[in-house]
């Protein structure tokens, strides 16, 4: 409250002044707030009692209790695309990121050092900066279609490419499991790595350029210069590309279902679809409940292990 | 700021927090609201003669289609028949290849926009489940009715049979009515079997084995697989199931009985398959979703391959790359031995391309009465030149020119005679057919799998259907 009608016996009490600052907040984020809560928190809430129900699309949705948790745990269909699910959380960040974080600091200092300047990018950086974008400004489904034309078996170009040189390719997408998730993880790794391209350009920029100058008079070189400077420096970018990538890897949907045969193998959102198409929905919506668990757990996770000082500058 | 000092800090970290809870990922707990409907009252109109079904003339109507291989031309006709009888109804038609997406959230809302639906293609809406939630109407009432073009003749004594047996669900009552014959099976060029090879029509499994011996030695692969598709090699298979075991094989699946799968026919027919694939006499190769039109290209105009296994679509699907002397044929599946229960000619015959009527449709009458125009000799007509399959309405085709496909999958209709099956579980429990025996087989066809992993697999899917409380049985009346 304003300060003219804060009693006295309080105004000076610190539990008093957080609260008062949160009131503060709070007004201000009210609306929005209820807007999230409506068209974000509900559907959750709603979501996660369908998971307890037998809803199949109808007028009814009775009460099953942990039923449809159950079926699932003993679904072997459930655990082969969880499997597969898995496998990107773990896989597709690291490469993704890796790769994100070498372009990135290739285009801001991987050059020479013209013109008495600490560092720069290599030659045509600003081109390349553009051209990894690009991946990102395409639908997904496009994406999809696209490189399911470049697997192809007999007239795809990667096999088409290799036959110039006399290797047969493999069957691509033809039903060998490592396969289809060696083609889904490019695929994927392909379409993100120009976002976190640019994101660590951004964090790259933003460290000040003296810190190089003192790093390149101490003779450091590019790498040493990286993992000493750099990668500290932008540690906090880094370890929320890792969860956001978590995230999509986790939801890779799209590109699955459009690009992947259904018998090669299966993520769990697909599976999911799949139920939500049977009409079974109080399971499918118990299949979303679990991949909300594991998307939160591994937040969480990275959160814990990812956690170092911060250093300011 | 006065008492209330507010940090950026502070600000910045609620954010944070708050950014957190937007887990993109969830979006897969995207909303849906299970809403009950209140009664809606349908419209109706005068029964009388010339208005059997009691369509009221005004009531608006909309006809949903599924727009795939074969468009929506057909149905337009239809509807434009509609129109002329009821011109104050003003029918609309959509077509779309999303059905469940655009009809299915209405339906559980209670409140369909949709009269009439053509559910079909690979977003179709689970027909079993719309039984169960009792949100289709019974159409016993079309086949009931007087016929378009003879009043002295109901409808279901135009349709061929299985039309109604496809539309039931375990009771009496009628839910979809299909429109289009599909004659699955062996498919081949007569011109490349008979000039070519020099040989006649496989009756049986040896003759089958001998025909690809032949083909072998001339470079030509005497079968193909849509590795894409893994799910087509069920067209050539199914009928022989049958052939071997009788009906009793092929019910039994159907209800989902234990050791259905397990029966001795059934293994010595995957046997059988599995001798030609280790011959390595199946072209390969096929593997993205447009497998079927790869393989098909591959057996019309590269002629690299003999039989594919298909249905009586792919003459119209494959006509731009077919050579005019092709002399498209299909053949009934071969005969093991002479110890088969059902004789050669047996045939996977079903009506396809469903219809429904939502049960809460606003004007059911008019979606009943729309049917019964589809089932005139005219629309039907129509329906074979536009898309060229067999209409379900006795002798609408007779006397047409019938490319070479169609006129061998007629001649297969008429040997066959009763000896017509249908595997009523790729209605009911289509994910046994959808998944679990189109990723079976594609582990079968590869050579991973043996006869008997492939009958467990089956039999394994099969009894989780029957335990899985979200699917609706079928009982055996």
């Amino acid at each position: 409250m304003p300060p003219r009608f804060t009693p006295e016996r309080v105004r000076y009490d610190r539990r008093y002044r957080t609260l008062d600052k949160y009131r503060f907040i709070v007004g201000f984020l009210a609306v929005p707030l209820a807007f999230y809560a409506l068209f974000v928190i509900s559907p959750f809430l709603q979501a996660i009692y369908y998971s307890f129900t037998d809803w199949s699309g109808g007028p009814v949705a009775n009460f099953v209790g942990f039923d449809n948790y159950e079926k699932m745990w003993n679904d072997d269909r459930f655990w082969d695309s969880l499997e597969v699910s898995v496998l990107l959380l773990v896989i597709a960040p690291v490469l993704t990121l890796v790769l994100g974080m070498f372009f990135a600091y290739m285009i801001t200092s991987g050059g020479r050092h013209r013109r008495g300047r600490a560092i720069a990018g290599v030659a045509g950086s600003s081109v390349y900066k553009v051209v990894y974008f690009f991946p990102q400004v395409l639908s997904v489904a496009i994406i999809a279609v696209v490189w399911g034309r470049v697997f192809n078996t007999n007239s795809g170009l990667i096999n088409g490419g290799l036959d110039k040189v006399g290797v047969d390719g493999p069957a691509w997408l033809g039903g060998d499991e490592t396969l289809g998730l060696i083609s889904l993880l490019t695929v994927i790794s392909w379409s993100f790595i120009g976002f976190y391209v640019v994101l660590f350009s951004a964090a790259m920029g933003a460290i000040p350029k003296d810190i190089y100058e003192a790093a390149l008079l101490d003779g450091a070189g590019r790498a040493r210069t990286f993992f000493n400077v750099t990668l500290p420096l932008i540690w906090d970018t880094v370890r929320t590309g890792w969860i956001y990538m978590g995230i999509q890897a986790l939801d890779t949907f799209a590109i699955c279902l459009v690009m992947v045969p259904p018998h090669v193998l299966k993520v769990t959102p697909v599976f999911l679809y799949e139920r939500f198409r049977d009409g079974q929905y109080g399971y499918a919506t118990a299949i979303g409940v679990v991949l909300l668990l594991l998307s939160m757990a591994f937040s969480l996770i990275v959160m814990r292990v990812g956690n170092r000082d911060r250093i300011e500058y | 700021m006065g008492s209330t000092s507010v940090n950026r800090r502070d600000v910045m970290k609620r954010a944070a927090a708050a950014g957190l809870l937007a887990v993109p990922a969830v979006g897969a707990l995207s909303s849906c609201a299970s809403g009950g409907g209140d009664e809606n009252k349908a419209e109706k109109g005068e029964k009388s003669k010339k208005n059997p079904l009691g369509v009221k003339e005004d009531a608006g109507l909309t006809v949903y289609i599924f727009n795939g291989g074969y468009g929506d031309k057909y149905a337009q006709f239809v509807t434009d028949m509609y129109a002329k009888k009821y011109p104050e109804a003003d029918p609309e038609q959509k077509p779309t290849e999303k059905i469940a997406t655009q009809v299915q959230p209405k339906i559980v809302r209670g409140k369909p926009t949709a009269d009439v639906v053509n559910n079909s293609g690979a977003d179709q809406m689970n027909p079993g489940k719309l039984v169960h939630n009792k949100q289709v109407a019974d159409l016993s009432e079309v086949l009931d009715a007087p016929s378009w073009d003879d009043p002295n003749v109901t409808v279901r004594e135009t349709l061929v049979p299985v039309v109604e047996q496809m539309g039931r669900f375990g009771g009496r009552e009628c839910y979809q009515l299909n429109i289009a014959l599909t004659v699955y099976g062996n498919w081949y060029s007569k011109k490349l079997l008979e000039d070519g090879l020099d040989s006649s029509y496989p009756k049986t499994w040896d003759e089958m084995l001998a025909v690809c011996k032949k083909a072998k030695a001339k470079g030509i692969h005497g079968w193909s697989y849509p590795g894409g598709h893994p799910r087509y090699m069920f067209f050539s298979m199914y009928a022989m199931f049958a052939q071997r075991g009788g009906r009793d094989v092929t019910t039994a699946m159907d209800y989902l009985e234990p050791n259905a799968w397990k029966h001795e026919a059934v293994k010595e027919v995957f046997e059988a398959w599995e001798e030609l694939v280790a011959k390595k006499y199946v072209l390969t190769g096929f593997d993205g979703t447009e497998a079927h039109t790869e393989m098909q290209t591959a057996w019309t105009k590269e002629g690299k391959c003999l039989f594919v296994p298909n249905g009586s679509w792919v003459e119209n699907e494959a006509k731009d790359t077919t050579p005019e002397d092709f002399a498209m044929t299909v053949g009934a599946t071969p005969s093991l031995d002479s110890g088969d229960k059902m004789p050669f000619g047996t045939l996977y015959s079903p009506a396809g391309e469903p219809f429904i009527v939502p049960a809460k449709a606003k004007n059911r009458q008019g979606g009943l009465e729309w049917l019964r125009m589809m089932y005139s000799k005219e629309a039907a007509l129509n329906l074979f030149k536009e898309i060229g399959s067999m209409p379900v309405v006795k002798g609408a085709i007779d006397g047409q020119q019938l490319p070479s496909g169609t006129a061998s999958a007629q001649a297969a209709i008429k040997a066959a005679g009763d000896n017509i099956v249908i595997p009523q579980f790729m209605d009911w429990y289509n994910e046994l057919f959808r998944e679990d025996f189109n990723n079976m087989i594609h582990k079968f066809m590869q050579g991973q799998i043996g006869p008997k992993q492939a009958m467990d697999t089956m039999q394994k899917a099969s009894d989780r259907i029957m335990k899985d409380p979200d699917i609706t049985k079928v009982k055996k009346a």
